[in-house]
């Protein structure tokens, strides 16, 4: 086995051979850079002056009186520009194909945010940009498609198998095997082969760099637990990692479970799926029992993948970290909840954290507290939660 | 010398794709056999993946109408089995993705782990399988299949691309089988222009490598005379979609369409090493 990019027996490299070259190209590019002292000065820059970071952390003083246990604090990745954590990832992607030479960004997108995220970068940087997005969250999330044209993207419906987020990266994958040498596969998750899983999280980690440091500040200890939503994983992996070494800190991942971890209509993978290797990596997927890619579903557009990345599925098995499941009305609720009681929409994404804090958060001690990563904001599932509700609201 | 190499002992070979159960396993058995009286020298069988990153639109099609019509690993397993009856000696390989391959069990019972890997290989073994081409599994990752590859002699395939460069050393001297030379960028698909000085250099490249290895240039070949100019460069050439097309355009006759298609080709091939 390859030992490259990998977290315990997760992760790898399984990708078809035109792609190999360009991926140790991009590994020794993203090593370069980040020993470069200007590289990551630039970067920094970007986050502060460009992306509105650090984050807020809020205290939740309401939410935390009306559940009456821990102490609730949102990472507020939403505040960030373009309205999600996305943008951290991505800053330092086209940062690094700019140094890279390469004058185009292709990305695939479930919800849109990252693409959103991509496009948006591709503008500052001018760069040249395709988006990949599944023909149903095409429809879902309208209103983002307009928005990376708007940015000078252009979006490509992906109609191939379920038309969501895995025939999306597909897509940006076979794309990317077509022109690797002038393009760079801004991949959006901890996922895919090795040293995207790594880049990413890197990228990412800044959530959990400020928000122990703002924690700290705050209450004087560490929190309790963090929490947060995992679809492939990346914000959940920039809100674990800087507190991985903490042992004290509880890590919970909060997955779409959709219509219920007991239907097929769910796309919670630490709690039905099982190992595998896909899109590049060695992990955990929802699949049959051939090995056949299962279709996924949630109300969530942002968390409907049918796996999950290599690190997490590390951290999942070693007990370090755990992974619940959060069905579709759960989620609807907490989003509404957050709304009415802290005046904060958050996406629907986000909501599936916010659900599980509120069944954890009453149980927990009042000197304790919890940090719950709010990695986007709801305006762009709005109309879709209204239709969730029942009224017929179309963007 | 293996199986999969003989396909290589009589003059340039030709190397038809043929999905399993595309649209149906009674007629992939036909089309295959339609092939192999043709002349086809070696014959890959695709096993249809949920989602296969490597290939252009028409062979997703094919995997997605065999797998809606109940194809299955085990469907394409006895495909080959029913093939093997009528042509004990034709050289046979198994195309597909890396993850139906590590999930297959045969016939382990529910609950019952296996070691990875090794059902398949065993299977493969079983019913006359030569060789093994994974898409997504480059040279690096090959080291956890390799060995129970080799255990049941099957030989793995390696596949080199326009980008491998130097990396086509190292492929080319571990090689078993042959190598599987990818004539361009990107995906499956019927192409109309080639860069044959590259692909010459990568054929180059192996034979001085390693010069017991044999090559074959697939992806985007559908032209009697395309087949001829790779065939010239490498040992053989490797067509799919185009056969593809033939199924999906009228399925009743793509028999016939498929002995009259790969005799022509597989003189086009043989004509280039004369």
């Amino acid at each position: 086995m390859n030992e490259k990019g990998r977290f315990g027996i997760y992760g790898g490299q399984y990708i078809t051979e035109t792609l190999m070259n360009a991926l140790y190209e991009l590994e020794t590019a993203y090593e370069d850079a980040m020993s470069d002292p200007e590289f990551v000065a630039e970067l920094d820059r970007l986050y502060r002056e460009y992306a509105n970071r650090p984050s807020l952390l809020y205290y939740a003083e309401k939410m935390t009186k009306d559940l009456g246990g821990c102490k609730i604090y949102l990472k507020r990745e939403d505040l960030n520009h373009t309205g999600a954590h996305k943008i951290n990832n991505v800053l330092g992607q086209a940062l690094l194909a700019k140094r890279m030479g390469k004058t185009r960004l292709i990305a695939e997108t479930g919800a849109g945010q990252h693409g959103v995220a991509t496009a948006t970068a591709a503008a500052l940087f001018g760069l040249d940009c395709d988006v990949y997005m599944g023909k149903l969250d095409c429809e879902r999330q309208a209103l983002n498609v307009y928005r990376m044209e708007l940015l000078g993207a252009k979006v490509h419906s992906v109609s191939s198998g379920t038309g969501t987020l895995k025939d999306a990266v597909n897509e940006a994958m076979r794309e990317w095997s077509n022109n690797c040498s002038d393009t760079h596969y801004c991949l959006g998750s901890v996922m895919g082969p090795h040293p995207f899983p790594t880049i990413v999280r890197d990228y990412q980690a800044v959530i959990s760099k400020e928000a122990r440091e703002q924690i700290l500040e705050a209450e004087g200890k560490l929190p309790a637990a963090v929490l947060a939503c995992v679809g492939g994983g990346s914000n959940a992996i920039g809100m674990f990692y800087n507190f991985i070494p903490d042992e004290s800190v509880k890590l919970i991942g909060c997955e779409a479970a959709g219509e219920g971890v007991d239907t097929e209509r769910t796309a919670a993978t630490m709690a039905t799926g099982t190992l595998g290797i896909f899109h590049g990596m060695k992990s955990i997927f929802c699949q049959n029992e051939e090995g056949q890619i299962a279709p996924v579903y949630s109300i969530s557009a942002g968390l409907d993948y049918p796996g999950i990345g290599p690190e997490h599925a590390y951290l999942g098995t070693s007990g370090r970290a755990e992974y619940v499941p959060v069905t579709d009305e759960e989620a609807v609720c907490a989003f509404e909840y957050l709304a009415k009681t802290e005046g904060i929409i958050c996406a629907i994404e986000s909501a599936h954290a916010v659900a599980h804090a509120l069944k954890i958060a009453p149980t927990m001690k009042k000197d304790e507290s919890m940090i719950i990563c709010l990695s986007g904001r709801g305006d762009k599932d709005v109309a879709a939660i209204a239709r969730y509700r029942g009224r017929d609201i179309h963007e | 010398m293996s199986k999969t190499s003989k396909a290589f002992a009589d003059g340039k070979a030709f190397i038809p794709f043929i999905t399993a159960g595309d649209p149906d396993a009674d007629s992939s058995v036909n089309y295959i056999l339609a092939a192999a009286e043709a002349g086809a020298d070696l014959i890959e069988i695709g096993i249809p993946f949920s989602d296969p990153t490597a290939e252009g639109p028409v062979i997703q099609e094919a995997d997605a109408v065999a797998l809606e019509n109940g194809m299955t690993v085990n469907g394409a397993f006895e495909i080959v089995e029913r093939v093997r009856a009528v042509k004990p000696d034709l050289p046979l390989a198994f195309m597909t993705y890396i993850n139906p391959v590590f999930k297959y069990r045969w016939d382990a019972p529910k609950g019952v782990e296996t070691e990875p890997y090794v059902p398949f290989f065993k299977r493969c073994k079983a019913v006359g399988i030569d060789a093994l081409i994974l898409a997504d599994l480059p040279y690096e990752e090959q080291q956890e299949v390799r060995a129970v590859a080799d255990a049941f002699d099957v030989d793995l395939i390696s596949m080199v691309s326009p980008t491998s460069e130097d990396r086509i050393r190292s492929i080319a001297k571990d090689a078993r089988g042959f190598v599987y030379i990818v004539s361009s960028m990107g995906v499956t698909g019927v192409r109309s222009e080639f860069q044959y000085d590259h692909i010459g250099r990568m054929a180059q490249m192996i034979r001085e490598t390693n010069p017991d290895v044999k090559c074959a240039v697939g992806f985007g070949i559908s032209k009697p005379e395309q087949a001829k100019e790779m065939a010239a460069l490498s040992d053989g050439a490797i067509v799919g979609s185009a056969i593809l097309r033939m199924i999906h355009a009228d399925p009743a006759a793509a028999e016939q369409n498929i002995y009259d298609y790969v005799k022509e080709m597989k003189e086009a091939v043989t004509s280039a090493g004369q």
